[in-house]
C-alpha cells in the first residue's frame, strides 16, 4: 500500500460533478480530502490517495481524462 | 552561528525542527524559517554588516545556516544602478535596477542555492539535486562542484544544447527526462520523496527560499538604509517576490531601517501568468496553466507560492503586469539600449511590465522604484537573435567602410 498526495484543480464544467466519489468507486483507492477551496467557478482539493501504487496511478490518469488537472502538492518542481 | 530557531507552518503555525522538511504534516502549508529576532536585534548593526564581505554572506546573521561553513562562490552584493536613461523614457526619475545578472552563474539563483547548499551540507546531505530548464541547474551544478558534493540535475530531454553546457561544465550527473512538462514535474516530485538527497527547491526549500531575502537586504543597504517605495519583481514560483519583502521587514524588525511601506508589484509573461490572471480577475485562487512563453525561466504554471504572491499584491497595494513575447523582446532591447544591461527574457518581462504598470498609472512618477533584473541575456540569445540591427559587412578597405557607413548615415541611422 502507498499513500500519495496530489492537488486536483477542477474546471468550471466539473464543479458540479462528484469526481472524487466516482474515483473511489471505480478504483480500489481510499480517498481522503485534506484541504479544499471550491466555489461555483473553480476549485482545488488536496487529496490523499491510499492503495496499490499502480491503482493510484490509474485512478489519477482517469481523473485527468475527466478533465481534472492533477499536480504534485509541492507546486511545480521544475524551475527555470 | 545562526539565529534560526525553528520551521513554522505559514498556515497553521505548527512548529517543526530545522530539518529537511518543507510542508506541514497537518495542513500541507509551506514551512518557513523563524529566527530569534530579539537576539538578532542585539547582535546586528549597520556597521557590522558594512564590514562584511562583498557577497550575500554579509547578511549571515539573517540566514538559516552557519556562514563560517558557507559554500561561497561569490553570490550576491550585486550593483544597484540609478537607471537615469530608462527612467527618463518611462517618466520615473527615481528608477533603480538591481542587476543580478552578474552573479557567478549569471542569475539570482546563486543566492538561493548558496544558502540551500550550505544548509544541506550541514544536515549531512552529500547529494544536491534539482529539476530545471536553465538557471537553477547551472547554479546547483556550480555550487555542488565547489562544495565537493555530487549534483544530480534533471532536465527535459528536449532542452537546447546551449542551455545544457552551462550546467555540464561543472560535472553534474545530468538526467534528461523524456515526457511533457507535467510528466517531468510529476517524476521530480516523486524523486524528491523517494531519495535521501537535498532537492534544493523541495525538501530544503525553506532554507533555499531564504536566500532571496538578501536582495531585499542589499537594496535597502545600497539605498542608504531605507526601503524603496515600490518594487517590481518577476514572478515564477512567487518565492522571490515574497522573500524580498520579508528581507525588508526583517531589517525593520531589528531596527536597521524604518518600517517599510513598500508596494510590491509583480511581472509575468502572458504565456504563463497564473498570478497575473487571478489578480486581474480579483481572485485569490489562481488556476494552474500550461506555460507557453519565451520567458522559460518564469515558466511555472503551478506556482508553489502563487497564493502568497496574490496576498502580497493585495496587502501592499501592488499590481501585476502581464506581457506578450513581443513586449518581452522589446523590454530586453529597451534595457540594453538605455542602461547597457543585457538581461535574459525574465528581465524583458520585468521591464515590459514596469512600462505597462507606469502606463496603467499603477506606478507613480514620484516613487523610488526598484526593478529586479534576475538573469543574464546570453542565456536566452535565441529570443532576440534576428530581431536586432544587423551588422554592416564591408571589404577590408577604407572606401568600402565609408560607403557602407555613409549609406547608414544617409538614412539617419548612424
Amino acid at each position: 500500500m502507498a499513500v500519495k498526495r496530489v492537488r486536483f484543480t477542477f474546471p468550471e464544467e466539473l464543479i458540479r460533478e462528484p469526481v472524487i466519489y466516482r474515483l473511489g468507486h471505480e478504483f480500489r483507492v481510499i480517498t481522503n480530502i485534506r484541504m479544499a477551496d471550491v466555489d461555483e467557478h473553480t476549485g482545488w482539493v488536496i487529496l490523499e490517495l491510499e492503495g496499490d501504487p499502480d491503482e493510484i496511478e490509474r485512478s489519477l490518469r482517469w481523473a485527468e481524462a475527466q478533465g481534472v488537472r492533477v499536480d504534485p502538492i509541492t507546486g511545480d518542481v521544475v524551475e527555470g | 552561528m545562526s539565529f534560526a530557531t525553528e520551521l513554522r507552518c505559514r498556515e497553521c503555525h505548527r512548529s517543526y525542527p530545522l530539518q529537511a522538511l518543507h510542508a506541514c504534516e497537518f495542513c500541507f502549508g509551506p514551512l518557513e524559517v523563524q529566527y530569534d529576532y530579539d537576539a538578532l536585534r542585539r547582535h546586528v548593526s549597520r556597521r557590522r554588516i558594512e564590514a562584511g564581505p562583498p557577497s550575500l554572506w554579509r547578511y549571515r546573521d539573517f540566514l538559516p545556516c552557519d556562514a563560517d561553513a558557507a559554500i561561497d562562490i561569490g553570490a550576491g552584493f550585486t550593483p544597484l544602478i540609478h537607471a537615469k536613461n530608462l527612467g527618463k523614457v518611462l517618466g520615473l526619475p527615481q528608477l533603480y535596477l538591481k542587476n543580478d545578472t552578474v552573479n557567478p552563474t549569471w542569475s539570482f539563483k546563486d543566492r538561493v542555492v548558496a544558502v540551500a547548499a550550505t544548509r544541506a551540507r550541514e544536515l549531512g546531505f552529500q547529494k544536491l539535486a534539482c529539476a530545471s530548464t536553465g538557471n537553477l541547474a547551472n547554479s546547483v551544478s556550480a555550487h555542488a562542484a565547489a562544495a565537493g558534493m555530487e549534483a544530480i540535475v534533471f532536465i527535459p530531454a528536449d532542452l537546447e544544447e546551449g542551455k545544457i553546457v552551462g550546467s555540464s561544465i561543472y560535472g553534474p550527473t545530468l538526467v534528461k527526462v523524456r515526457g511533457n512538462y507535467d510528466a517531468v514535474n510529476r517524476l521530480c516530485a516523486e524523486l524528491a520523496g523517494a531519495y535521501n538527497w537535498a532537492f534544493v527547491n523541495v525538501n530544503v526549500r525553506p532554507y533555499y527560499s531564504e536566500g532571496s531575502k538578501t536582495l531585499g537586504f542589499e537594496v535597502a543597504e545600497q539605498l542608504g538604509w531605507r526601503a524603496p517605495d515600490h518594487c517590481v519583481v518577476p514572478i515564477a514560483s512567487g518565492s522571490l517576490f515574497i522573500k524580498i519583502r520579508k528581507g525588508l521587514n526583517e531589517l525593520a524588525r531589528v531596527g536597521l531601517i524604518d518600517e517599510p511601506r513598500t508596494r510590491m508589484s509583480g511581472a509575468q509573461a502572458a504565456g504563463c501568468s497564473p498570478v497575473a490572471t487571478a489578480w486581474a480577475e480579483r481572485s485569490m485562487n489562481f488556476r494552474p496553466q500550461k506555460p507557453n512563453t519565451i520567458a522559460k525561466s518564469l515558466a511555472i504554471g503551478n506556482p508553489a507560492d502563487g497564493y502568497y504572491a496574490l496576498v502580497q499584491l493585495r496587502d501592499t497595494n501592488g499590481d501585476c503586469g502581464s506581457v506578450t513575447d513581443d513586449e518581452i523582446v522589446e523590454g530586453m532591447k529597451l534595457l540594453a539600449e538605455t542602461e547597457g544591461i543585457f538581461a535574459e527574457t525574465a528581465g524583458g518581462v520585468t521591464i515590459a511590465s514596469l512600462k505597462q504598470l507606469v502606463e496603467r498609472g499603477s506606478i507613480h512618477p514620484d516613487e523610488l522604484v526598484v526593478a529586479f533584473i534576475t538573469g543574464a541575456g546570453f542565456k536566452t540569445i535565441d529570443a532576440v537573435a534576428g530581431r536586432l540591427k544587423p551588422a554592416l559587412e564591408i571589404d577590408a578597405s577604407l572606401e568600402s567602410f565609408e560607403r557602407a557607413y555613409g549609406a547608414l548615415a544617409h538614412t539617419g541611422v548612424a
